[in-house]
């Protein structure tokens, strides 16, 4: 196609001798044909063109690895009390019994302190990894003097070891995967070092949980009004306008309006008073999981919406007509034949939805989800925190150690996305091969 | 015609069955069902407005609308609601995040609808719909901890601050610019193929098409691809909460803190505030300004689209 044009206009030129006398193009003298300098032109806007397209890959993948790269790395760590003064008997501490271990806690521990783990679960009831754990924490007491990166940590290991030997004597350097079991498995504490991810990760699986059960039949059931029953009226159309707006409407907005309606508006239904629930020394007011899985729900269900609507519409008309015309009733043919066949698109739309909903944190930072909070969440009524609302806690802690958690906790959410995504993708392949094979 | 049903069928006759239309509560009941379910989203509509209006009413009870409209300094303790500073700070991150998603977003609109292979089109479009996936907090964590240090970096430490406007609004033009390459994909693709052909017929080189023919005959959905894009800049929260700084600032610097109307929401509303205090309510009216702005700029955006769009047969 490029060839074209330039032998076109100087192949019929020649060749046609009698015509040269009258010539085709203007012969004005600002019109030159400069047929080399527009394809350089041509050329330099297609490298143009191509590197912006390259420069955004670029950027996801320098996204991806800044965030594997602060979620991994060597850590250089001081003890406040060196463990070789804890060995009792003579046996070192990583290989005490559980008898051993609790020895030394009850006698280095401030009665207080000891108390107050004897009030969580009895030490005398502890297995030896707990206890070793324990002290630890309580004892030995490691803080962290430096971290490094990932890259930094593989390329520059020289460097890293000659640093944390001259810089912090006596220290531990050591590499740490800041996305770990005990990560995932614990609940939430102060220090970025014994922290979990695990009572964010309830949070928004129930938030998103209340979510789906409100916005998945009422966005179908409204797209299958809009597509199937819908007369064209005025009425009918106001509501269809009023959906694509309410679709651009920011997602901070529903935040104020979950916070005046749900939390502060339905207080007795949302902090579950009305059902004698979270009465137990545990005041969430209206702010609970209830009150979040209702706001998101309202905050993607103009989505779902929408993509239920596309999907019903790309089903052919012939099976409507032919199920009518067997005397099924219209909403027969909904159930039967219409919801059946567009399953698999309305499945990948609601995904995309679910996935907004999991990553949004503007609306649940309005409506108060609580920025610490230990317990986690038990039910529907319950105080509560989500994975996004804690990055975004830890993102803005200026110590270095918080941003490692941060990332570790990013690729906590952006995993549970990615298999939500995928389970919708297999699920979507089943669907369209039974269909296929029926 | 005979006043009476005709029955054509023996069992018709015999009232064994009827072809009549029957009256069916049921289905009735679902249809009004699924009415009330569409309506939902005209009480959601109806919610906002009365929720925002009613405490921004409240509101400009003891701000008048001239103060907050007119003024340059937003301090609430001392009594002080001039919206100024929180909108200039929007403008600046949004205009930002424009400067950086419509260039690159149309050049890799162009790109992909104009130049690339259909098997390079097919696997850069999903990357492009990652990238739209991203939560907008990883983003946000992404302008503080790579973009601010390469600011202070390039500019120096002492010129950029911590937390500035800059770095939120280039990071946040890279969170538009997938919406706005595949509006503007879609756009460019659907001028027909007849505009494409005889501009080069008549001589014109690749980018001479793509440039003088295809992106005017375009214009309708990239001006409203822009317009939604600003929509969504605007409204964008997470970004600026983390990144642009806190504490209203009224300035044009980029490289200085300066807090958005949403940044302002989410760190008031995120930290202890009794209901019906004037510092509750003045979030509301910023919400409402908020409001009308993005859906001003979406119902633009549409009008756009419908009034200008070059029809082709």
């Amino acid at each position: 196609m490029k060839k074209v044009a330039p032998t076109a206009v100087s192949a019929v030129l020649p060749s046609v001798p009698h015509r040269a006398a009258r010539p085709y193009l203007p012969q004005r003298p600002d019109f030159k044909l400069d047929l080399a300098g527009r394809h350089a032109r041509g050329n330099f806007w297609r490298l143009a063109f191509m590197l912006a397209t390259i420069g955004t890959i670029v950027f996801l993948a320098t996204l991806v690895l800044t965030i594997v790269d602060d979620a991994f790395g060597y850590v250089v760590m001081v003890n406040e009390v060196d463990p070789a003064s804890l060995a009792r008997d003579g046996v070192r501490l990583e290989d005490q019994s559980a008898e051993q271990l609790r020895l030394t806690l009850e006698e280095q521990l401030s009665p207080r302190r000891a108390r107050a783990l004897e009030r969580e679960s009895p030490l005398a009831e502890r297995p030896a990894a707990d206890l070793h754990e324990l002290v630890l924490v309580e004892l030995v007491k490691p803080n962290i003097a430096a971290t490094y990166g990932l890259i930094e940590s593989i390329f520059e290991r020289g460097r890293i070891v000659a640093e944390s030997q001259t810089a912090f004597p006596g220290s531990v350097l050591s590499f740490r995967s800041w996305i770990n079991w005990r990560f995932m498995s614990t609940s939430q504490t102060a220090r970025p070092l014994t922290t979990g991810v695990l009572t964010a990760f309830t949070g928004t699986l129930l938030t998103i949980l209340i979510t789906i059960v409100v916005a998945f039949p009422l966005g179908i059931a409204a797209a299958v009004w809009l597509e199937e029953y819908a007369v064209d009226n005025r009425l009918n159309r106001f509501i269809q306008l009023n959906i694509y707006n309410l679709a651009g409407v920011p997602s901070i907005i529903y935040g104020m309006l979950g916070l005046a309606v749900f939390v502060r508006g339905l207080e007795p239904i949302t902090s579950g008073a009305l059902f004698g629930a979270g009465s137990g020394g545990d005041v969430a007011n209206g702010r609970t999981i209830l009150s979040a899985g209702l706001t998101l729900a309202l905050l993607i269900l103009p989505v779902i919406i929408i993509n239920g609507q596309e999907a019903l519409r790309a089903i052919p008309g012939s099976l409507r007509h032919s199920s009518l015309a067997v005397g099924a009733t219209k909403w027969q043919t909904v159930w039967s034949h219409l919801l059946p066949a567009s399953l698999d698109r309305i499945l990948t739309g609601t995904v995309l939805a679910v996935s907004r909903a999991i990553g949004e944190t503007a609306p649940l930072v309005v409506i108060g989800a609580s920025t610490f909070l230990t317990q986690d969440p038990t039910g529907i009524f319950s105080k509560f925190t989500t994975l996004p609302m804690q990055i975004y806690q830890w993102t803005s802690r200026p110590q270095p150690e918080f941003r490692h958690i941060a990332a570790a906790a990013i690729l906590v959410l952006l995993g549970l996305m990615l298999s939500l995504n995928a389970f919708a993708i297999i699920t979507r392949n089943k669907l369209r091969k039974n269909r296929r094979s029926a | 015609m005979h006043t009476k049903v005709q029955a054509h069928y023996p069992e018709e006759r015999q009232r064994r069955i009827s072809f009549r239309r029957r009256l069916r509560p049921a289905e009735l009941l679902i249809q009004s069902f699924l009415f009330f379910c569409a309506a939902v989203s005209i009480l959601t509509t109806l919610g906002i407005v009365l929720v925002l209006g009613r405490e921004s009413f409240a509101f400009f009870g003891e701000v008048s609308l001239k103060q907050f409209f007119g003024g340059t300094v937003w301090q609430p303790t001392i009594g002080l609601f001039g919206i100024w500073p929180l909108l200039n700070a929007t403008l600046m991150t949004s205009l930002t995040a424009m400067l950086v998603a419509l260039p690159i977003g149309l050049a890799v609109a162009i790109y992909l609808a104009e130049y690339a292979s259909e098997k390079v089109r097919e696997t850069l479009k999903p990357i492009l719909e990652v990238l739209a996936g991203v939560p907008t907090i990883v983003y946000g964590y992404f302008a503080l901890t790579v973009v601010t240090p390469l600011l202070r970096r390039v500019f120096g430490a002492d010129t950029v601050e911590v937390y500035n406007t800059l770095s939120a609004g280039l990071v946040m033009g890279i969170l538009i610019l997938p919406l706005i390459s595949s509006m503007c994909e879609d756009a460019l693709s659907a001028v027909p193929r007849g505009l494409r052909e005889a501009a080069y017929a008549m001589g014109a080189t690749k980018l001479e098409t793509s440039v003088r023919i295809i992106v005017p005959a375009a214009f309708s959905g990239i001006a409203s691809a822009f317009i939604l894009g600003l929509s969504r800049a605007v409204g964008e929260t997470m970004i600026v909460a983390l990144a642009a700084g806190a504490g209203s600032n009224f300035t044009f610097n980029p490289f200085r803190a300066a807090e958005t109307m949403t940044g302002h929401i989410v760190r008031i509303s995120g930290g202890d505030i009794s209901y019906d205090s004037m510092d509750y309510r003045s979030l509301f009216a910023i919400a409402l300004v908020l409001f009308l702005v993005t859906l001003f700029l979406n119902i633009l955006s549409r009008a756009i689209v419908k009034k200008y769009r070059e029809v082709y047969e």
